[in-house]
């Protein structure tokens, strides 16, 4: 069991933990994620590493309720306990001195980039942040952009902060002013990577990608998170999960994403109508596990 | 019955093998309940008193780990079970795993000599029983260990040769530390065999016994991504690490439309089932392919493409075809397993091969493209290898697709452990006798070395690497370059 040292709200419906986890937090990368487990029933669900302090021990993540585990894993606070997680998964991002990187990131993906971000920057990179958001309650982590990028951005949907528009906007837009880029990472949901790597394969701008396909175990074994990249099929968990989008097979990508829509939002309904029942039975198994050890 | 066989040899030989309880086929292929219920004390000394106590037991050449069978067996008549078991637990750390899984027909009743002329003793039932037996008193007869002899091993992965060599290591006095990286301990016993076939209690009593025993285990560490062979070593002091991470990634077929929705690896499909429990869904929240009143495919001929159609078969589907390239005698999987997927209404499509799934315009399976085979000449297994009939072509209604063809080394532990040498195949390089790998100090053995195989043979390789390591330990001697040994495709 992993304690959750700190949980606090950093947007609408969006909650970040810091968790102790000092295996992992020795061992983290920029671009890496974990997989984790609430209970004894639960589902494996991998998510975002946001950052990690070997020191102290601690992994932090970010999470938006979208599904039942998330939306749980929501409810929970500082003191509560995670039953499992694992993880580094995947490979680290690609760390070099491009010259200038534009990181394209949707809400949420905007922790997944902040590492990678930070790390470009102080590989020499002049880094071009642009993240976007349905609107104001969903940008998160604006200071902590600011802090990781040369140049930031901020875009709305309805335009209720920063400027109104998708990040693809603000590419084109600097593009079309003639600003030369030279590696793109765009982390968001897939019709915002799929629309980035429309804009910036034709250029010939190397554009990596971090997949979130449905994963089970994360080590390789099960291959449910198969993605269609060139002719090849790869497995996001081990093989990435960033890949060059220009090679990224992404209608496959959102069709075996959507394979279990219609049990996840039976799920999720079924949670929303016992909601205070299932906390507390989430909470009552780290309550024998702390009396057990005293 | 009197403590000693006082029966001819002709009248032992006259007693009929007992034979297993099972769970009528109708009723199990629509619940996880296991099908074997297990044989009565006085079937158990029946079957006990069968046994001709030859000299040379052919059960005891013939098992991987070299149980005492026929002490066993002896102790068995004599009605002294815990006695039996803690003869057995000598030998095998896993009983109540390997009576239920082994395919004894191969090993040790394949070697039985009363099997020459009638039918073996029922070895694996009577190991059941005695195993079952002595979990179900609370009177576990657990070996002594040695005093602690200052040494500590790292064992990577809970799978059964991890278990196996847990068992043996923490006799000799050392410390033992099993990483896993799932959830859960067991390795393939938990998400790979199913309920019905191996209850997860079993698996969690089994690994219990060891735990009481003192080893330790912690779950959730990805050697290679959480930490490290080298870190092991060097930051946590282990003296010797045994490497045994089995054959974990699945193969694919790489035919046209793999990745339509409705195709599964076996690996998938049967950890979201048996790992995840999907089977409760939405008691348990990790969903699987709804199969109710759908046509299920599942590709393969061993255990694995048995366990999954049986799997499939009892969430409700309506069709659960097996389709093998080669002819039912070719099938590697158990005998046992085959009679049961046929007593429960699995069908065989036997020399067919799928060349190709179709789907829907919204990515979702509708059929497999299949051709017939026939049998040419023998190939590298010594088995016929099949050969397509051109313009054979047929199409199989299909909603779900499971392959179950084999699969391949895991490669975290040896893409992050340099100076250990592989096989072109991605196994690790290990010596069959000693488990030494290339790097002193790290043994490797299982189907990380052998590729897939079987429960008792990985288990035979975790004894094998526990001796080794002990004798690493106590002499500090390590002969180099290792011999090169063949994984199977």
């Amino acid at each position: 069991m992993f304690k959750i040292v700190e949980a606090r709200s950093v947007g609408f419906k969006i909650k970040q933990f810091v968790i102790e986890a000092p295996r992992i937090a020795r061992k983290q990368q920029p671009g890496q994620f974990i997989i984790l487990r609430l209970h004894e029933n639960g589902e494996r669900i991998p998510l975002t590493i946001k950052c990690s302090d070997p020191e102290a021990g601690t992994v932090t993540i970010v999470v938006q309720s979208i599904g039942k585990t998330t939306t749980l894993l929501n409810c929970l606070e500082t003191g509560d306990y995670i039953l499992d997680i694992v993880g580094p998964l995947g490979h680290p991002s690609e760390i070099a001195n491009f010259g200038t990187v534009a990181i394209l990131a949707g809400s949420v993906g905007t922790a997944m980039a902040l590492p990678t971000a930070h790390a470009l920057k102080e590989a020499g990179n002049h880094v071009v942040f642009i993240e976007g958001a349905r609107n104001t309650e969903m940008v998160v982590f604006e200071q902590e952009v600011r802090d990781a990028s040369s140049e930031t951005y901020i875009m709305t949907d309805d335009g209720s902060y920063g400027e109104k528009g998708l990040v693809t906007k603000k590419l084109n837009d600097l593009l079309a002013d003639g600003r030369k880029i030279d590696f793109v990472l765009a982390v968001g949901p897939v019709p915002m990577m799929r629309a980035v790597s429309q804009v910036t394969a034709p250029l010939g701008i190397k554009t990596m990608v971090s997949l979130n396909s449905i994963m089970v175990d994360g080590t390789g074994m099960c291959g449910g998170c198969r993605v269609l990249v060139g002719d090849k099929s790869k497995f996001a968990c081990v093989d990435g999960p960033e890949f060059d989008a220009s090679t990224v097979n992404f209608e496959v990508l959102m069709q075996r994403n959507a394979m279990y829509r219609d049990k996840e939002c039976e799920s999720l309904k079924r949670f929303e109508e016992n909601k205070e029942k299932e906390l507390a039975q989430v909470r009552a198994q780290f309550a024998n596990e702390e009396t057990h050890n005293a | 019955m009197p403590e000693k066989n006082t029966l001819s040899n002709k009248e032992r030989m006259k007693i009929a093998r007992t034979h297993m309880p099972e769970q009528d086929a109708e009723l199990r292929s629509h619940n996880f309940e296991e099908v074997n219920q297990g044989i009565t004390e006085l079937d158990a000394r029946v079957e006990a008193s069968r046994c001709i106590g030859c000299g040379k037991p052919g059960c005891v050449l013939q098992c991987p780990v070299g149980v005492k069978i026929r002490e066993v067996v002896d102790l068995i008549y004599a009605g002294d079970y815990l006695a039996a078991a803690a003869k057995m637990r000598e030998d095998n750390a896993l009983p109540a795993i390997t009576g239920r899984v082994c395919p004894q027909e191969n090993q040790c009743e394949g070697g039985c000599i009363v099997g020459k002329k009638g039918e073996p003793i029922a070895i694996g039932n009577l190991e059941r029983f005695i195993a079952d037996y002595e979990r179900n008193s609370g009177q576990l007869g657990l070996p002594q260990n040695d005093a602690p002899s200052g040494k500590a091993v790292a064992i990577v992965g809970s799978g059964p040769a991890g278990l196996s060599a847990a068992g043996d290591l923490i006799q000799k006095g050392h410390r033992v530390r099993v990483f896993e990286a799932l959830h859960e301990l067991g390795g393939v016993l938990v998400y790979g065999i199913p309920e019905f076939r191996l209850p997860k209690t079993i698996v969690k009593g089994e690994v219990d016994n060891l735990r009481k025993m003192g080893v330790e285990f912690e779950t959730n560490v990805i050697v290679g991504k959480s930490v490290t062979i080298d870190e092991l070593m060097r930051d946590e002091h282990y003296d010797a690490v045994f490497v045994a991470t089995g054959a974990g990634l699945p193969k694919f077929l790489g035919v046209a439309g793999e990745h339509l929705n409705g195709v599964y690896s076996a690996n998938e499909f049967l950890t979201r089932v048996n790992l995840m429990r999907a089977y409760k869904f939405p008691d348990a929240d990790q969903p699987v392919y709804d199969c109710r009143d759908r046509n299920v495919i599942v590709v393969g001929g061993g255990n694995t493409a048995m366990d999954a159609v049986r799997t499939a078969r009892r969430l409700g589907a309506k069709t659960a075809t097996l389709v093998y390239r080669r002819s039912a005698e070719e099938m590697p999987a158990r005998a046992e397993e085959v009679k049961h997927a046929r007593q429960e209404g699995v069908e065989f499509r036997m020399l067919t091969n799928p060349e190709e799934f179709l789907g829907d315009e919204k990515g979702w399976l509708t059929g497999a493209r299949c051709v017939r085979m026939e049998l040419g000449e023998p190939d590298a297994s010594g088995r016929r290898s099949p050969v397509e009939i051109k313009g054979s072509d047929f199409i199989l209604p299909a909603d779900l697709v499971i392959i179950g063809v084999g699969t391949t080394a895991n490669p975290l532990v040896q893409s992050t452990t340099p100076d250990l040498k592989t096989t072109s195949r991605n196994y690790i390089l290990a010596d069959p006798e000693t488990t030494r790998t290339s790097k002193r100090g790290v043994f490797a053995g299982g189907d990380i070395v052998t590729g897939g195989a079987t429960v008792i043979l990985a288990m035979g390789a975790g004894r094998k690497a526990a001796a080794a390591i002990h004798d690493y330990l106590t002499t500090g001697e390590w002969e180099t370059a290792p011999k090169e040994t063949a994984a199977k495709s």
